[in-house]
């Protein structure tokens, strides 16, 4: 070829120079787990259905949401989301709104009336669910998207567990309830209503099932014995609530005293206040911050004009009055009696110190193992019988609607392979995503959307939902304030920060991928992504 | 359900891309379809910012002029390393002459293009600060004066890096290089020395000047697509940290090029016709520590002992960038 002067060698592209071979590290990408998912007990993948809800698809992002969890809208406002305490969000600002927009998309999918997928092909299997409270339900729900044939037998007259009668209206609105109930049984679950198994050994031996899951909750109020005149008025909270579905409401007079500390309390003295009392005073042993309540709820109740009478304790009760006795904490934060006494105006007192479970139907059933009065299961959640699974407030855990739709999930999955002749075996769980992980330079400042409260007027004489919906916007912001903590979301970061163009962008859901004959391992993608997606790790020589 | 449109994408224009922006919001280094006027298998150090700031000011400026373009470039490591002959890096027309005469080269081809009549050809000509402010310095005032019409970028590295790290009319005071040594009562470049070319230029009242670094993509090719939008003189002036002159870790470069910006050292704006325009706040206030400490260049600052009279003298100019250019969010624009 003939070249000009002076240039003796053909002139060629760089790409000829394998900056590879520099590399002391690479840079790999990763997957690592959100604290949010890692905190939720129904095992949600929340930034995975906030991503969707991120670019304005709701539906793509409720039906990953539905993966997980048949209830969103229940969810949206009974939870008390341990994802949004572990969320990354909140060492940086405040954290992510997850449960607002849950309601949000809960609420949207009723309205626009989206079904879930449809269930897998008929297995033949058939699988009873004993107890439709929301981990029945939930245990119901996947058993039936995975194709097997579902039934239901339900004490109570209406489906939905202490959803319905513990969790008063103005939490959790009945029809939101029902339309995410007949969604389920939409798919084909059936619930038998009014059909209280007595003696499970007896439909065991029937053997018309190939596998059961229990879960009947913890249903009765514990009783405390409190020495009482006789014309004394005690209830206890549970009765209380249930009483408040459809039958007569209880008189309980003008000043109402309810005994306890925990939510229970709470919804207990916020209904009676809605019920027209005057006062209403919780007494309780203990301090605010050993309150088992949770600090919202606390704060509601409050708002709403509930007393608290701290540090004491019930010692009689009497016609219109109750005495107290002051306690005071030992350096171990157990309240000791000090001796002191005070009396409290009361016409009655409501019992709201924990419930148990009823495990009368367990009498002629052998192998069930029962400690600390709650039944106890492997973590397949299956009970000492084989075939025989129970999950919810039945069994040893934290006592929410949240543990019992996942423990309904897992014990679905645990029976399906069960059903199959197979294990299930938990995915691997990926590495966590710290905050120090992330570089949150990248992400736009932005304050937490709080939801509207009802004025608290109508919160005392009504039971209209207190707790308002974020609409299209603000549920559209709250989700976007989401890092994305550990995973990759395409924000294009590492494909430009490369000084030596050695990332491949994929495209749109494709993600990216390093060229190694070039990167020379500096790290800057690494250190430069804001979500902590990246790792270096030593290369082997 | 009302819908009003919201302006807030999770991570906004920081991030390159951001794909809850529409395609024509995006950034340019965003494109699986961008130049990469400076390709694979450049001889760049690990983490050159550099190699960086280049790829970005010329796409954009690819992008701009509609893919005509011819770049003339300094003697430094730009040149270096991306044409040991027989191979090149450029992947658009690109030229290099010599260290100090790279304005002149540009005027010289925008002369050339106007006389064939293809003035829908732009010229940029590049160098690094010791060819922009030292050597290169006449060439470039004069292509000011004459208001050629020629974008110029200077990759600020803040010393002649090419031959091994000696002092520029760029290096920033207390800094060591080969030629200020870390010895004596105070080590380091002397205070009050150097050029403030960005200050320079806009006292040529040129059309457009602007500074920027490789820590905020969006700005910096906001501004060279400004800059392409005139015609006449144009001098953008980019900061790229230098990780073997630095004595800093390659993956800090973004990052000590945010702290220069965020702590006031390095005032980020833009001025047409000698007045300032517009400045780049500054969104977390670092005191300038931060950005001097992960730098081996300013060690003797820090041990034996922390001297911390230097470190308040640099503060103070920091300082003085803050209110003199109104950095900080409540100052008026
Ligand atoms: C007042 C109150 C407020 C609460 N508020 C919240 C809250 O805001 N957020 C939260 O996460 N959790 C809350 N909880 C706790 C939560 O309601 C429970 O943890 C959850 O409902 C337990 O679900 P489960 O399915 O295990 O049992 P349950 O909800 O108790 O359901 C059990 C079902 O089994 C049926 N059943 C019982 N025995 C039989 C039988 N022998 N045969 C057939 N059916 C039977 C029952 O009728 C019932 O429908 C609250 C609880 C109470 C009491
Ligand atoms: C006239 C002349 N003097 C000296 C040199 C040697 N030389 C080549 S590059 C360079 C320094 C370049 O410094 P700078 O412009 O800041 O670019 P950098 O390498 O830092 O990017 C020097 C001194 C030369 N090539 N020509
Ligand atoms: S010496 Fe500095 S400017 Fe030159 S290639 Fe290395 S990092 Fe880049
Ligand atoms: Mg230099």
């Amino acid at each position: 070829m003939e070249r000009p002067f002076a240039i003796t060698l053909e002139v060629g592209t760089s790409r000829h120079n394998k900056t590879g071979s520099w590399r002391v590290e690479r840079p790999v990408y990763v997957d690592r787990l959100p604290p949010c998912n890692d905190a939720c007990p129904a095992g949600e993948n929340i930034q995975g259905w906030l991503y969707h809800a991120e670019s304005g698809d709701y539906e793509a992002a409720w039906r990953k949401l539905m993966e997980d969890n048949p209830l969103p809208a229940v969810m949206g406002r009974v939870c008390y989301h341990p994802c949004q305490t572990a969320c990354n969000r909140g060492s940086l600002d405040e954290e992510v709104g997850i449960n607002s927009v849950e309601h949000f998309l809960g609420d949207l999918a009723l309205d626009k009336g989206w079904m879930p997928e449809p269930a897998a092909a008929d297995t033949g299997k058939k699988a009873l669910v004993i107890g439709a409270g929301p981990s029945g339900l939930s245990a119901a729900y996947h058993l039936r998207r995975l194709g097997h044939t579902v039934t239901i037998y339900e004490a109570g007259a209406n489906p939905g567990g202490m959803m319905r009668y513990g969790i008063p209206k103005y939490r959790l609105p009945r029809e939101v309830l029902d339309a995410e109930i007949r969604r389920i049984e939409g798919m084909g679950v059936e619930i038998v209503l009014n059909h209280k198994v007595d003696d499970l050994a007896t439909v065991l031996a029937e053997k018309h099932f190939d596998a059961v899951f229990l879960a009947i909750g913890a249903e009765i109020g514990k009783r405390a014995y409190v020495p009482a005149g006789e014309s004394a008025r005690i209830l206890d909270a549970v009765s209380f609530l249930h009483s408040m579905e459809g039958q007569a409401p209880p008189l309980l007079g003008r000043r109402v005293a309810i005994y306890g500390g925990g939510n229970t309390a709470m919804d207990a003295a916020r209904t009676a206040k809605r019920l027209g009392a005057t006062d209403a005073v919780v007494v309780y042993r203990r301090t605010r911050d050993r309150m088992p309540a949770h600090d919202v709820e606390v704060e509601e109740a409050v708002e709403e004009g509930v007393e608290m009478r701290w540090l004491s304790t019930v010692k009689h009760a009497d016609a219109g009055k109750l005495l107290l006795e002051k306690m005071t904490l030992d350096e171990k934060g157990m309240p000791v009696a000090t001796g002191e006494f005070e009396e409290l105006e009361a016409d009655s007192l409501i019992l709201a110190l924990g419930q148990e479970v009823d495990l009368e139907l367990l009498q002629n059933v052998d192998g069930v193992v029962v400690a600390d009065g709650v039944v106890q299961v492997d973590r397949n959640m299956m009970t000492g019988v084989p075939g025989l699974f129970a999950g919810g407030d039945m069994v040893p855990g934290e006592r929410t609607v949240t543990v019992g739709v996942g423990h309904g999930k897992l014990a679905a999955k645990n029976i399906d392979a069960w059903l199959r002749g197979t294990t299930y075996s938990r995915p691997e769980r990926h590495e966590i995503a710290p905050f120090d992980m992330l570089n949150t330079w990248y992400y736009s400042d932005a304050p937490q959307t709080v939801r509207a409260k009802l004025d608290v007027a109508r919160r005392r004489s009504t039971f209209d939902e207190v707790v308002q919906g974020l609409d299209e916007s603000n549920a559209l912001f709250e989700a976007r304030r989401c890092l994305s903590c550990g995973n990759c979301f395409e924000c294009d970061n590492c494909y430009g920060v490369c000084p030596d163009n050695s990332v491949i962008k994929l495209g749109p859901g494709l993600r990216y991928e390093f060229d190694y004959d070039y990167c020379k391992g500096c790290g800057i993608c690494a250190q430069e992504c804001p979500c902590g997606a990246i790792k270096m790790v030593p290369e082997t020589i | 359900m009302p819908f009003q449109p919201i302006k807030f994408y999770q991570t906004g224009s920081f991030v390159v891309g951001n794909r809850l922006l529409s395609e024509d919001q995006r950034s340019v280094q965003s494109s699986e379809d961008r130049t990469n006027s400076l390709t694979l298998g450049h001889r760049a150090c690990q983490g050159c910012g550099e190699a960086l700031g280049a790829r970005y000011a010329l796409d954009a400026a690819m992008r701009a002029s509609g893919n005509q373009m011819v770049v003339a470039n300094a003697t430094g490591c730009l040149e270096v390393f991306t044409t040991p002959f027989p191979e090149t890096s450029w992947q658009i027309p690109w030229i290099h002459s010599l260290f100090g005469n790279s304005a002149a080269v540009g005027t010289g081809i925008a002369a050339a293009l106007r006389a064939k009549g293809k003035q829908d050809i732009r010229v940029v000509a590049q160098a690094g600060d010791g060819g922009t402010v030292d050597i290169g310095f006449g060439p470039l005032s004069g292509m000011f004066e004459r208001n050629d019409d020629v974008l110029f970028i200077c990759y600020d590295n803040e010393a002649y890096m090419n031959t091994g790290v000696q002092r520029s009319g760029a290096t920033p005071p207390a800094a060591r290089t080969a030629t200020t040594d870390a010895v004596g009562p105070h080590p380091g470049e002397d205070f009050g020395k150097g050029k403030n070319l960005p200050l320079i230029a806009m006292a040529h009242e040129i059309p457009y000047v602007a500074t920027a670094t490789v820590a905020e993509l969006r700005d910096l090719e906001y501004k060279v697509e400004k800059a392409m939008s005139f015609h006449g003189a144009r001098y953008i002036h980019v900061l790229v940290p230098c990780p073997l002159g630095w004595g800093s870790a390659p993956s800090d470069t973004i990052r000590l090029s945010r702290l220069a910006k965020e702590s006031g050292l390095f005032p980020v704006f833009e001025a047409e016709g000698g007045d300032v325009t517009s400045v780049s706040k500054i969104r977390h206030q670092v005191p300038v520590e931060e950005y001097l400490r992960p730098q081996r260049r300013y060690q003797h600052l820090f041990r034996p002992q922390a001297d911390t009279e230097t470190i308040g003298r640099i503060q103070a100019i920091a300082d003085k960038n803050i209110s003199r250019f109104g950095l900080t969010q409540s100052d008026p624009e």
